[in-house]
């Protein structure tokens, strides 16, 4: 089964996971099988949100909600169940200083 | 079969629901993989039984034709809904349901009541819904029992318990006892669980208790099926703990609802037999030297229990059990508690200093038994003016219409 762990931060933690440790987590779990893709994320000035409404497009400046923490970075995983997702999302450096949330992938339904 | 054997087959099928129902349950699940699933798969195996035994006579392992026959009746059910779905689909989830070979001996069975209690007890799921989860599932009690126990409406239970069956569901939350190195982790939430069912039908038993199930009585059947599952210390402890709590019920309020504190007491209401099981389990949990903060507090708990009167209580053992519990598990509470009983040992102006503190760090600003403990020290040196301010805090904190009744009683007693 495929989770998603999103990786939310404080900017102003940002600085506090070195990019190594990253790169390393990333290739433990791609060396385990578990990885399916796993990047990290510009800084939330950069972000861009766009909607569809009456079938106009609005774009506009910054992410959906301002919040605190923001979305850092991803890692798609495969693992047997939640409880292995979660061990495996416990690993990802900035769990220690901001948080990881763990969802399951849906399954599109052709029908 | 003639009639009287029949009525006696019906009514054995209905004393094996009442002590089986939840055992064959959680194998079910296990089989099927799915709540939901296992539920109609139980009940259709009951009617079957009703049908059949009363009949046929009662099969010589009842639990195991029970399982089977809730299984054939799954795979039944799918192939039967056949029709409205690809072929592929059901023969997918047909293979995916192991077939009942597997050995259903004792111990399987067992394990499969394990794994019911850390999936109900899954911290991925709320507390409210880890609650709802294991009174529905574990203890088998309906969706408006629980309601009536939480004073909560019967569709706000129903609604967590359908979002934790779809979360277990959709996030794949495994049926299985947790590994070795993640135990200690998750036996805390099932532990937590346990105790906070407890704790609500032990606040909850007075005033309009009657309607209401026994949640006391249900945690400590829930701590005894974990005992006899996984007897780790900090589950010995917290059944110790529950035991003895609930060895004082019926000294613990008087005929018309009014609290009764500790020392205030008749003691030979107390239940013997519960404090002697439990006193003999806080024994065993602090020998096996892996000691939790649930054993420590059924073990002040137990020296309390073993004090014929309040005036011969062993204040030195109190007071050195709560450092021990504050350093095992640090919080305001427990340093207030260690700080009432240090005022037992030494005298009330030493706890008045330690409480002093709490209080002005802030912590327990708004926790009427901070400001209920400073009082009755302030009472005992005589500082009366002071322990009046500080029940008149307390009873304006307290939530509890027996509490505030109590500290208004202890409030008009003060002499001038």
């Amino acid at each position: 089964m495929k989770y998603l762990c999103l990786v939310y931060l404080d900017e102003k933690n940002l600085d506090t996971v070195p990019d190594s440790e990253c790169i390393a987590c990333g290739e433990a779990l791609r060396r385990s099988g578990h990885s399916i893709a796993a990047e990290a994320l510009q800084g939330v000035h950069t972000a861009t949100t766009v909607r569809v409404r009456n079938g106009k497009m609005a774009v506009t400046d910054g992410p959906f909600a301002e919040t605190k923490e923001q979305l850092a970075g991803f890692y798609l995983i495969d693992a047997k169940d939640l409880n292995e997702a979660i061990q495996l999302a416990s690993k990802i450096p900035p769990a220690r200083v901001g948080s990881v949330e763990v969802r399951p992938i849906r399954e599109l339904s052709a029908t | 079969m003639n009639e009287g054997s029949a009525a006696v087959a019906r009514a054995t099928a209905e004393a094996i629901y009442r002590a089986e129902s939840r055992r064959v349950f959680a194998t079910l699940v296990r089989l099927l993989g799915d709540f939901d699933l296992a539920e109609e798969a139980l009940h259709d195996a009951f009617r079957a039984a009703l049908e059949q035994w009363p009949r046929d006579g009662v099969p010589e392992n009842p639990r195991a034709w029970l399982v089977s026959t809730g299984r054939f009746k799954a795979i039944d059910g799918i192939r039967r809904q056949a029709r409205f779905v690809a072929i592929d689909d059901v023969a997918e989830q047909v293979d995916a349901i192991p077939d009942d070979a597997s050995p259903l001996d004792g111990e399987s069975i067992e394990d499969d009541r394990l794994r019911l209690v850390f999936t109900c007890c899954h911290p991925a799921l709320s507390p409210d819904a880890q609650v709802a989860l294991t009174l529905r599932e574990v203890c088998g009690l309906t969706t408006e029992e629980i309601a009536r126990a939480h004073l909560v409406p019967a569709s706000t239970v129903a609604q967590r318990i359908v979002r934790a069956k779809a979360k277990i569901r959709d996030a794949r939350i495994p049926y299985e006892v947790p590994a070795p190195p993640e135990l200690p982790q998750r036996l805390d939430s099932v532990l937590r669980v346990i105790y906070l069912v407890f704790n609500e039908g032990y606040s909850a038993s007075s005033g309009s208790s009657l309607t209401r199930v026994d949640l006391s009585g249900e945690a400590i059947r829930l701590g005894r099926l974990l005992v006899g599952l996984l007897p780790e210390p900090e589950a010995l402890g917290l059944l110790a703990l529950m035991l003895l709590h609930e060895s004082r019920r019926s000294a613990r309020a008087s005929p018309t609802g009014e609290l009764i504190l500790l020392n205030d007491q008749d003691r030979s209401l107390w239940n013997r037999d519960q404090i002697r099981e439990g006193s003999a389990l806080v024994e065993v949990a602090l020998s096996s030297r892996r000691i939790g903060p649930y054993a420590i507090q059924a073990a002040i708990a137990a020296v309390h229990a073993e004090a014929a009167r309040p005036d011969v209580t062993d204040w030195i053992e109190i007071a050195g059990l709560y450092d021990v519990l504050l350093r095992a598990e640090p919080s305001p509470v427990i340093e207030l508690n260690r700080a009432v009983a240090v005022g037992m040992r030494d005298g009330p102006a030493a706890g008045l200093v330690l409480i002093d503190t709490i209080l002005e760090r802030g912590d327990l600003h708004d926790y009427h038994l901070a400001h209920a403990a400073r009082a009755d020290l302030c009472r005992r040196l005589g500082r009366t003016a002071e322990a009046r301010t500080s029940y008149e805090r307390a009873i304006a904190l307290a939530r509890q219409e027996p509490e505030r009744r109590f500290l208004q009683r202890r409030l008009a007693e003060l002499h001038d």
